[in-house]
């Protein structure tokens, strides 16, 4: 079944099956079901049925419609070769495919299949919509060292993040060979999908951190709402947006900007950053304003308006002091601050229990995309990171950087312009 | 999702005031269920416009009064509730943009007063208009005319501040005399005691820009390509890290070159501190006292409490005591204007404050030294995680009441 050559695959390698198929049953079953072999197709419908193609230019879940779960996921791939990466990758797609179309994770699904093995899908996703779930994947800058002949192919762009002010990351919480990111608008969906891609994975690469997340912070089109983040403010409200015609080339790296197979992906960060919710909310309304530089209510710039008109850095009230803070949020953030950078942002709000001290471990695990992060991410956040009034209430304690490549076409694999 | 006007906002803020009303009613002997809707902040809308400033009502019953007022010019405004003399303010709301609302939630007494708004900011404003507030019985605070206490306030805490900068000089010359001559014991021991001086007043040093990262950043709050100064750069040469501890790399000691360069920078940096706070024109306002009570509250729970002050010399308590210190002497300085305002939230202030340095006493004092943050198990640090939670919720009401 391991057929390297054939040009389009249907079905799990003989690793990936024996991943989810436990050692021993291999083989049983085999050749059955090529005909249930799909290709998802983008279909119409919204809500819990909404279901996106997961083939294609690029990949699902950057400038899709952000959902509201998230489950992200990093990797540290084993001591394996550059072929049985290739090949986990081909199985990650093969399995991202179905479960993006909302079947099982293999082809007998969760409750058929050989009776004396173990389902090919653990389950807890039969009955349920594809729930718009999208899984994108990305490389870490550690999977281009000397263990899989990646070295030269290595895109400039992917730098290994600097040292911001302020960082305080821990180790666990750092890096990966590789990531998923998996997001749907039901949360058993997302989780579905990175415990069966986990599993598939079992002797290839282990997971090394991963985060749930259970409310998105911002909006990828406009036709969504701004949501909040827990600092109880409208977070993304200048985010780039799907329908924007310019939003296209600040999101997908573009041919000639370095590495060839990277054209038409993208380079994800990601940010845990832990919110000292308990001192925020003992703050006073006007600090708070103060801090984000846009109202509680109505999310309008402090320099006037509504939530999207533009803010006004050179307005002045009393004193001739800005009415938008020099060290709020929103201005240190902003275009106008930064020679017109822009992130598309896809972060979501997080709670992981309580700390020792009794606070709630909350808050938000920040995702944004571009196409190079040198000219994008890092001089925002080295501003940001400097100066922002937020800082007082931040803390990042988890970071990654990714390069999330171009979609898989029909019958090929992920990162496939990777091993040419 | 689109359900967030501002409207149910101030219904919950509304519902705040009206709790914490109806318990000074419950202390002045009412019974409970007698007037409570008499307690509810009565709303008032006003239009702030390029023309007008229009009122919903013209009279209110005394209580809470809460003036939700939007703004629908085009200049930034402002909102005046003045006394009967039409100068003296009773309240006010400043810096409203073009098309912002803001609320502004005054106490007021039965009387007579104008209301009054500023588009632009200059001249005497714009619409003013007579505005009744008529006896509703409800039982207000007393309105002392508070300028003699806010003035003594603001001196003390100047002359304060004063006080423990040219301590910190004092006893910072004596800590880098020992550092500069290699005696790492006597620098050792001096090194906590010292910092307390600097722990005290930490909100004003943050007042003065780049005093603060210059003279106590930590080494991950320092950038790429800039030199970490100040204390925690010489304590972590005192308390030298293993490589364990030091991202997998051996410490390497400064050189005694190295030791006179960051002494004399430390040292010439709190000169600077020293002349900051001697200007002639020092001065700190009353919500920036009870704000940095607030402050250090905020520090003992962001730094202290975790340990992430002083990760080498783990002498975190000792910053906590000094923290608490200089919270307590912030909050004594305005108490007496808050408590003729909310007895209750004083007396609350004042029992919290009791019981969290009673918890901190248990483990050393300032003279005698205080347990090691490392030695702490994680059930007492919960306890005291606790007690500063416990004290910061009730002060961080302390500034609303106070500018009120």
């Amino acid at each position: 079944m391991t057929d390297d050559a054939a040009p389009a695959r249907s079905g799990l390698s003989r690793r990936g099956l024996l991943g989810l198929a436990g050692a021993g049953v291999v083989g049983a079953g085999l050749g059955f079901g090529v005909d249930r072999v799909l290709t998802p197709e983008a279909t119409a419908a919204s809500g819990a049925s909404a279901s996106y193609p997961f083939y294609g230019d690029h990949q699902a879940g950057i400038l899709t419609a952000a959902q509201d779960r998230l489950h992200f996921a990093a990797f540290d791939v084993s001591d394996i070769t550059a072929k049985e990466l290739e090949e986990l990758l081909a199985d990650w797609t093969y399995a991202a495919g179905r479960m993006t179309a909302g079947l099982g994770a293999g082809e007998f699904g969760p409750a058929s299949g050989p009776y004396d093995a173990p389902p090919d899908d653990t389950g807890e996703a039969l009955d349920l919509p594809p729930s718009g779930l999208t899984i994108t994947f990305g490389f870490g800058p550690a999977l281009f060292d000397d263990r899989f002949g990646l070295a030269s192919k290595r895109p400039e762009a992917l730098i290994d993040l600097p040292h911001f002010p302020g960082d305080a990351l821990l180790p666990a919480l750092v890096g990966g060979d590789l990531c998923i990111q998996a997001c749907s608008d039901d949360p058993q969906i997302a989780v579905h999908a990175i415990r069966n891609l986990s599993r598939i994975a079992f002797g290839r690469a282990s997971l090394r951190w991963s985060q749930l997340g259970f409310g998105r912070t911002s909006s990828t089109t406009r036709a969504q709402a701004t949501p909040r983040n827990l600092f109880g403010f409208k977070d993304g409200t200048a985010n780039l947006r799907a329908e924007d015609s310019a939003t296209a080339k600040d999101v997908w790296v573009q041919r000639g900007d370095g590495a060839a197979w990277m054209a038409g992906g993208s380079y994800l960060v990601s940010r845990k950053i832990r919110m000292t919710i308990e001192t925020w909310d003992r703050s006073s309304l006007r600090e708070q304003e103060r801090v984000v530089g846009r109202t509680k209510g109505e999310g309008a710039p402090l320099s006037g308006g509504t939530e999207f008109t533009a803010p006004d850095f050179a307005i002045t009230g009393r004193g001739d002091a800005p009415l938008i803070d020099e060290a709020s949020h929103v201005r240190l953030a902003h275009p106008d601050t930064n020679k017109g950078a822009t992130i598309l942002r896809r972060g979501y709000n997080f709670v992981d229990g309580n700390d020792d001290l009794g606070r709630l471990n909350a808050g938000l695990f920040f995702i944004c995309f571009q196409r190079d992060p040198r000219e994008q991410f890092v001089p925002i956040q080295s501003r940001l990171a400097r100066n922002d009034a937020m800082n007082e209430y931040l803390r990042h304690v988890g970071s990654g950087i990714f390069a999330a490549p171009p979609g898989a076409c029909k019958g090929g694999s992920i990162g496939d312009g990777l091993f040419g | 999702m689109n359900r967030s006007t501002a409207t149910p906002a101030r219904t919950r803020a509304a519902v705040t005031v009206a709790t914490s009303a109806a318990a000074l009613l419950l202390l002045s002997g009412c019974v409970a269920h007698a007037q409570p809707s008499s307690a509810d902040a009565t709303s008032l809308e006003v239009d702030s416009s390029a023309s007008d400033c229009a009122v919903s009502a013209a009279k209110a019953p005394s209580g809470n009064i809460s003036f939700a007022i939007t703004n629908s010019g085009d200049q930034v405004t402002e909102f005046y509730l003045l006394a009967d003399d039409g100068l003296r303010i009773v309240g006010e709301v400043e810096n409203i943009g073009p098309g912002i609302s803001r609320d502004l939630v005054v106490q007021a007494a039965p009387g007579d007063y104008f209301t009054v708004c500023k588009p632009g900011m200059v001249g005497d404003g714009l619409g003013k208009a007579a505005f009744t507030v008529t006896d509703s019985g409800a039982d207000l605070a007393a309105d002392g005319d508070d300028k003699k206490l806010v003035a003594a306030a603001a001196t003390n805490y100047v002359a304060y501040v004063k006080n423990q900068v040219e301590g910190l000089v004092t006893g910072t010359d004596a800590f880098l005399a020992a550092y500069r001559a290699g005696d790492d014991e006597k620098a050792r021991a001096l090194y906590a005691p010292t910092r307390a001086a600097y722990e005290r007043i930490e909100p004003v040093a943050e007042s003065f820009g780049d005093l603060d990262p210059k003279i106590d950043f930590r080494e991950a709050d320092v950038e790429e390509g800039t030199e970490w100064t100040g204390w925690h750069r010489i304590e972590k040469d005192l308390w030298q890290p293993t490589a364990a501890d030091n991202g997998g790399e051996a410490y390497v000691p400064l050189s005694a070159a190295e030791r006179t360069r960051f002494a004399d920078l430390l040292q010439a940096d709190t000169a600077s501190l020293n002349d900051a706070v001697h200007e002639d024109d020092y001065t700190v306002s009353i919500d920036a006292i009870s704000n940095g009570a607030i402050g250090l509250l905020d520090e003992v729970a962001s730094g202290k409490i975790t340990g992430e002050e002083e990760i080498w010399s783990h002498t975190d308590l000792w910053d906590f005591q000094a923290n608490l210190e200089g919270a307590r002497v912030a909050y004594e300085g305005v108490r007496d204007i808050v408590e003729a305002k909310d007895p209750k939230l004083v007396k609350q202030i004042d029992g919290e404050f009791t019981s969290l340095e009673t918890l901190l006493a248990g483990y050393g004092s300032l003279d005698a030294g205080f347990v090691y943050y490392g030695d702490l198990t994680t059930e007492q640090v919960k306890e005291l995680a606790d007690g500063v939670n416990a004290l910061s919720e009730p002060l961080s009401k302390l500034t609303s009441v106070l500018v009120n």
